[in-house]
């Protein structure tokens, strides 16, 4: 008798313990959920996709083809043109955003000036930030218009002798794209190393004074490696996001002239939506996904370091 | 007495450097902006006059009377609202709920489940485009708010999980612990206690939902077809098409497009970079 009710007790007791574990799945199951059926399956799809010879748009059953469509991709002359200019486009904006993001942060943490001046100069700092990337594309355009602005002020300050077709020149158009790409995603440098630079212990400089260190030296002995696990961060957030870049590309210059500015995203889209190469745009797909989360992984271990 | 003045001079030179410094960067961060904000009060044909002026002969609001006139124009801007609150709300909702089961509770595979809301963050959304327009097509949701909402949430839910789990972590435990002693739930715990004390992390997770939302392209030009769906950004896209380049119309509703965002920044200001910057260093 007693040994049955002590054992109800314990079944209760482990009821109650599974219970209480199943509470945290409780709060996490809209999250599960959401991200199961619109993440980790939508991924699994896309391999699927990427193996058979076609899907979606046609009329026989698709076949298994293995690995092709990654072969034919690799092979393909406007996969290294689109690979090219996506790693121009992004190595050129994660190193500019860096210097005119740190540069702006450090002006604007400068005591030479009042607080308030700081404050206005800081707002219009990160005006480009608000914008989203297909008004951006738009304003460009007009800015960037043979007949646009950019081009008077550069007649009239003798660096150009003509108008310039900064966005349907094909030897101009990707320079144009990415310029507009560091135009748009500085702030988001600027505004997190100057929350770390406002957080660098002001003893450290009092230090180096003391001990004789220039301003020069003060920059590279105590500033940058104070900054480095931020701007380590950042480069890293912002290579996977310049990668990913798609929306700015396709409304200015739809990757052209003559895929001029073709990138992996904008092939991709056109391979699938012009083209209704499902197959081998969900490969080229897969293949952007492979890339991002090697930067992702190099990010996580990067934070990890930190952490400790 | 020689070195002192040296030493001032030094500085007069120096602060003047700097704001000549600040001067110039602020026209190439503002300039553009002002060319918009000009340009939306000109007439078409002024857009390219020459010589260019910021303020033209034709200046008049009209380019802001014919967006906010013309019905379709308008949907535009309804569906971005109704679509960017919603998304916030629901983000809001179940990125609390996620980060209050991070924040409080152990259980079984909690590292894995962190690192793939983590991944997620990484993954490009082309990637996963084409797989969505045939599920979005099968869930029949194509050409409806859900199918934004619903994909929307894949982007904002992992950021806010990771920001309010590490809100959380902040406050102490004896707050939920008192409201258990009580006789409370967990649940109760969570809305009553904590969330209200947790404002300035909700405040900038909801503006940074909302600017995303506010934001997206991709998905809402695939996962939507007529123009009763669209929402602002790819409502300006369609502009350019119909109307022949009306440049002064298309910056009228990039001005109008992009005020919800700046009110939210300048109100918001504190909150958002104290959240985009720690969300940047430690997310």
């Amino acid at each position: 008798m007693a040994n049955i009710t002590i054992s109800t007790e314990a079944k209760t007791r482990n009821w109650h313990k599974t219970g209480k574990q199943l509470v945290p799945f409780a709060y996490l199951s809209p999250t599960i959920l959401l991200l199961t059926v619109l993440s980790l399956i939508p991924i699994a799809i896309v391999f699927y996709y990427s193996l058979m010879d076609n899907v979606i748009i046609t009329r026989d059953t698709p076949a298994f083809v293995g690995i092709s469509n990654y072969v034919d991709l690799i092979t393909d002359s406007v996969f290294h043109q689109a690979l090219g200019h996506t790693l121009y486009l992004t190595i050129i904006s994660v190193i500019a955003h860096l210097i005119l993001g740190l540069s702006f942060a450090m002006l604007l943490n400068t005591e030479l000036i009042s607080p308030g001046m700081r404050a206005l100069f800081r707002v219009v700092y990160i005006l480009p930030w608000v914008f989203t990337a297909s008004i951006i594309a738009i304003l460009w355009r007009l800015m960037l218009n043979p007949n646009g602005i950019i081009n008077f002020m550069l007649i009239s300050v003798g660096l150009a002798s003509e108008q310039i077709e900064w966005l349907s020149s094909r030897q101009l158009a990707l320079p144009a794209v990415t310029f507009i790409n560091i135009w748009s995603g500085y702030p988001f440098y600027m505004v997190s190393l100057l929350a770390g630079l406002q957080g660098i212990p002001k003893d450290l400089y009092d230090a180096g004074t003391i001990d004789g260190a220039n301003r020069r030296q003060l920059f590279q002995y105590i500033t940058l490696p104070q900054l480095k696990p931020i701007i380590i961060s950042l480069a890293m957030l912002d290579f996977i996001w310049t990668m990913h870049q798609f929306t700015l590309i396709w409304m200015t210059t739809g990757g052209g002239p003559i895929r001029a500015t073709e990138v992996l995203s904008t092939f991709t889209y056109k391979l699938a939506f012009s083209s209704y190469k499902f197959s081998m745009a969900s490969a080229n797909a897969f293949i952007i996904l492979a890339l991002s989360i090697i930067v992702a992984l190099f990010y996580v271990r990067n934070q990890r370091a930190t952490d400790e | 007495m020689n070195n002192l003045m040296t030493k001032s001079t030094q500085n007069v030179m120096m602060k003047a450097l700097v704001i000549v410094a600040l001067l110039i960067g602020a026209l190439f961060a503002g300039f553009p902006v002002l060319w918009m904000l000009s340009s939306s009060l000109k007439s078409n044909t002024e857009i390219f006059a020459y010589p260019p002026r910021l303020i033209s002969e034709s200046f008049s609001f009209d380019a802001y009377r014919a967006v906010l006139t013309n019905p379709e124009q308008l949907r535009f801007f309804f569906n971005s609202y109704l679509v960017s609150i919603l998304v916030t709300i629901f983000t809001l909702i179940v990125g609390i709920l996620g980060g209050y089961s991070f924040s409080r509770y152990k259980f079984k595979f909690k590292s894995h489940l962190n690192v793939i809301i983590i991944g997620v963050q990484a993954v490009p959304p082309i990637t996963l485009m084409i797989p969505y327009f045939g599920l979005i097509v099968a869930l029949k949701l194509y050409n409806t708010y859900w199918a934004l909402i619903l994909t929307y949430m894949v982007f904002t839910l992992p950021y806010a999980i990771i920001m309010m789990t590490g809100y959380f972590n902040t406050l102490p435990r004896d707050l939920d612990e008192a409201v258990l002693i009580d006789g409370g739930t967990s649940f109760v715990a969570l809305w009553r206690v904590l969330v209200p004390i947790s404002l300035p992390g909700i405040v900038s997770v909801g503006v940074y939902t909302f600017m995303l939302a506010w934001n997206e392209f991709l998905f809402a030009l695939t996962l939507t077809k007529t123009n009763d769906m669209r929402t602002v950004p790819v409502g300006i896209q369609l502009l350019m098409g119909q109307h022949s380049y009306e440049w002064n119309q298309m910056m009228a509703m990039s001005v109008l497009g992009s005020l919800p965002v700046l009110i939210l920044f300048l109100v918001f200001q504190r909150y958002f970079i104290a959240g985009m910057s720690a969300g940047s260093v430690k997310g």
